[in-house]
């Protein structure tokens, strides 16, 4: 299973520099030097990555519910009227960068880890969403024509044809949606959610850029690690549905 | 059995089949042509319901199709069109066995008639079948398309241009496999062509059709000697119509059959039993020849054909 080994490399080495990094402190006087404060202590680095998972993992499930779901509705003889709309809404909705969504999240919510939730929940939507369409709009009528002329019901043809031809797309939509928001689970930290933001936050405001850097590689390994993940699973679901599934 | 019985279908303001009859006896080839646009593929699409009809009635063996449920009814529907519409996800022998599965064959059952079709439409049961539609060449894919549409043994064959994008020599062998497969199968088949060649040769009925409406309904060679109009005169081609005729039948119906089946003499050229009677022609315009030879499938010389006869067919 060779497939499976570079996201197991970058998964363990997550793990492993979770653990480490607080007995890297000398390290990080080279880079901090004025200061005893050489590693963020407020919370354990392990609570911070496992919320910040959570946060991402959370929002992602329900962010790929509703956004497939929707993708689906307006593909249907019955929503077909509300896909202009939901086209136009996913393309509008990536010009609005996370911070904003997170800014508007607050008034409405409040502080915490519910307006964070809210807003990646929002953000993530989107290029599922997308994709979502493209994916089930790029498939051959032909196929689709021949598939109902065989005598599938609707519900046979979404399930046997349309979505494992268009997952491998839905699948690069949710990747891309995960990844943003590794990101923006990060800026959640501003307003009061806990994650690997933290200590990246607390380093700008003390001005101790050991702090900043420790939330950083974290969060860029996180971010690596599931990257590499969503590629084996692409790569695993092509491997399943065929070489070139999704062409026709 | 199918009737058509004052069947319209309007998009929009547009009529694309308008009020036409057509009755399609059990077991029949009828073959519908016209150039595109005349409402040829739109009849079919309407007779398994994936257009819904604008007024008329549809009857498959006396029963409103409106009044049984579209997916029990196509089931029993072989459904084949010119781009194949292979599910490019599944192996071959997958894309054969889709409508066995929806029927709940058991898997034995299923593979075993995958098989068989496989076998039946010239393709390697071992080697074709766990291939993907993309390793396929066309005609192969098209074999895969029309054993697709057998596979759960329907009662009634839809095919919409099947062979329309090949190129001429796969066309020609899959017409044969056609003829080849509806004499043992016996299919009532509607096939939608704008190929009036391949309508003479597979049709036992051609309804030729033009601005939604059926100008002329007759086998071949009624169309070919009486065409109901200018329309229809043109489309079968004036010039080569004596040529046509004599392509509707086989050498087998005229040949002066002998008494024993003999040794063919080695030098001359034969024909078949199954060759038309226009090749019959041509072989003997090259040979300048009066006669020539029948052979069976054996190779024995089971009759002679002889020019006088076979030009007072084209008459």
């Amino acid at each position: 299973m060779r497939l499976w080994l570079t996201p197991v490399i970058w998964i363990a080495s997550l793990c492993a520099l979770t653990a480490l990094l607080p007995a890297m402190a000398p390290l990080f006087s080279w880079v901090e030097g004025g200061t005893d404060n050489l590693i963020y202590t407020r919370d354990s680095f392990y609570t911070l990555l496992q919320s910040h998972i959570w946060l991402v993992l959370a929002s992602a499930t329900m962010g790929t519910l509703v956004a497939v779901s929707a993708g689906i509705f307006v593909t249907r003889p019955a929503g077909r009227d509300f896909m202009p709309l939901v086209s136009q809404i996913a393309s509008i909705g990536q010009t609005v960068p996370p911070v904003a969504v997170l800014a508007l999240a607050v008034p409405a919510m409040g502080f915490g880890e519910k307006p964070t939730l809210f807003a990646l929940v929002l953000y993530g939507l989107l290029p599922i969403l997308r994709n979502t369409l493209a994916g089930l709009g790029g498939i051959n009528p032909a196929v689709l024509d021949s598939a109902k002329g065989m005598g599938m019901s609707s519900v046979q043809v979404l399930f046997k044809v349309e979505l494992p031809l268009a997952g491998r797309v839905i699948l690069a939509g949710i990747r891309t949606s995960v990844t943003i928001n590794i990101a923006t689970a990060a800026i959640g930290s501003t307003i009061g959610a806990r994650t690997l933001g933290d200590p990246v936050i607390a380093g700008l405001v003390n001005g101790n850029t050991a702090y900043v850097l420790q939330g950083a590689i974290l969060i860029g390994f996180l971010a690596l690690a599931t990257d590499s993940l969503f590629e084996a699973l692409e790569r695993a679901w092509a491997r399943v549905f065929s070489a070139r599934a999704h062409k026709a | 059995m199918i009737e058509l019985k004052g069947v319209t279908r309007r998009f929009g303001e547009a009529v694309a089949v308008d009020n036409i009859d057509l009755t399609i006896e059990t077991g029949e080839v009828c073959v519908l042509v016209g150039s595109s646009g005349c409402g040829k593929s739109t009849t079919l699409r309407m007779i398994n319901r994936l257009l819904p009809r604008t007024s008329g009635q549809i009857l498959v063996d006396g029963e409103d199709i409106n009044k049984a449920d579209p997916e029990a009814l196509r089931l029993n529907m072989g459904y084949a069109i010119q781009s194949t519409g292979l599910f490019p996800h599944w192996t071959v022998a997958r894309n054969i066995g889709v409508v066995p599965t929806l029927l709940k064959w058991p898997a034995q059952k299923r593979d075993e008639r995958v098989t068989e079709l496989l076998a039946l439409l010239g393709l390697d049961p071992e080697t074709d079948a766990r291939k993907y539609p993309h390793q396929l060449s066309g005609g192969q894919a098209q074999r895969v398309g029309v054993a697709r549409a057998l596979a759960g043994d329907p009662n009634i064959l839809l095919m919409d241009e099947p062979f329309g994008a090949l190129d001429a020599i796969t066309r020609e062998s899959l017409q044969q496999e056609m003829l080849r497969i509806q004499r043992q199968l016996n299919k009532t088949t509607v096939f939608v062509t704008h190929d009036i060649d391949e309508a003479l040769k597979l049709a036992s009925r051609i309804a030729v059709m033009d601005q939604g409406r059926i100008i002329q309904h007759d086998t071949p060679e009624a169309i070919l000697r009486r065409p109901a109009s200018a329309f229809v005169e043109n489309l079968i081609g004036k010039g080569d119509r004596g040529l046509k005729l004599l392509a509707l039948r086989t050498v087998s119906g005229l040949m002066e059959r002998h008494p024993e089946p003999r040794h063919p003499e080695p030098v001359t050229d034969s024909l078949n039993e199954s060759d038309s009677l226009r090749i019959a022609l041509s072989l003997m315009l090259w040979n300048n020849t009066e006669k020539l030879p029948v052979l069976d499938a054996s190779g024995a010389e089971v009759g002679i054909v002889n020019r006088e006869q076979l030009l007072k067919v084209g008459a």
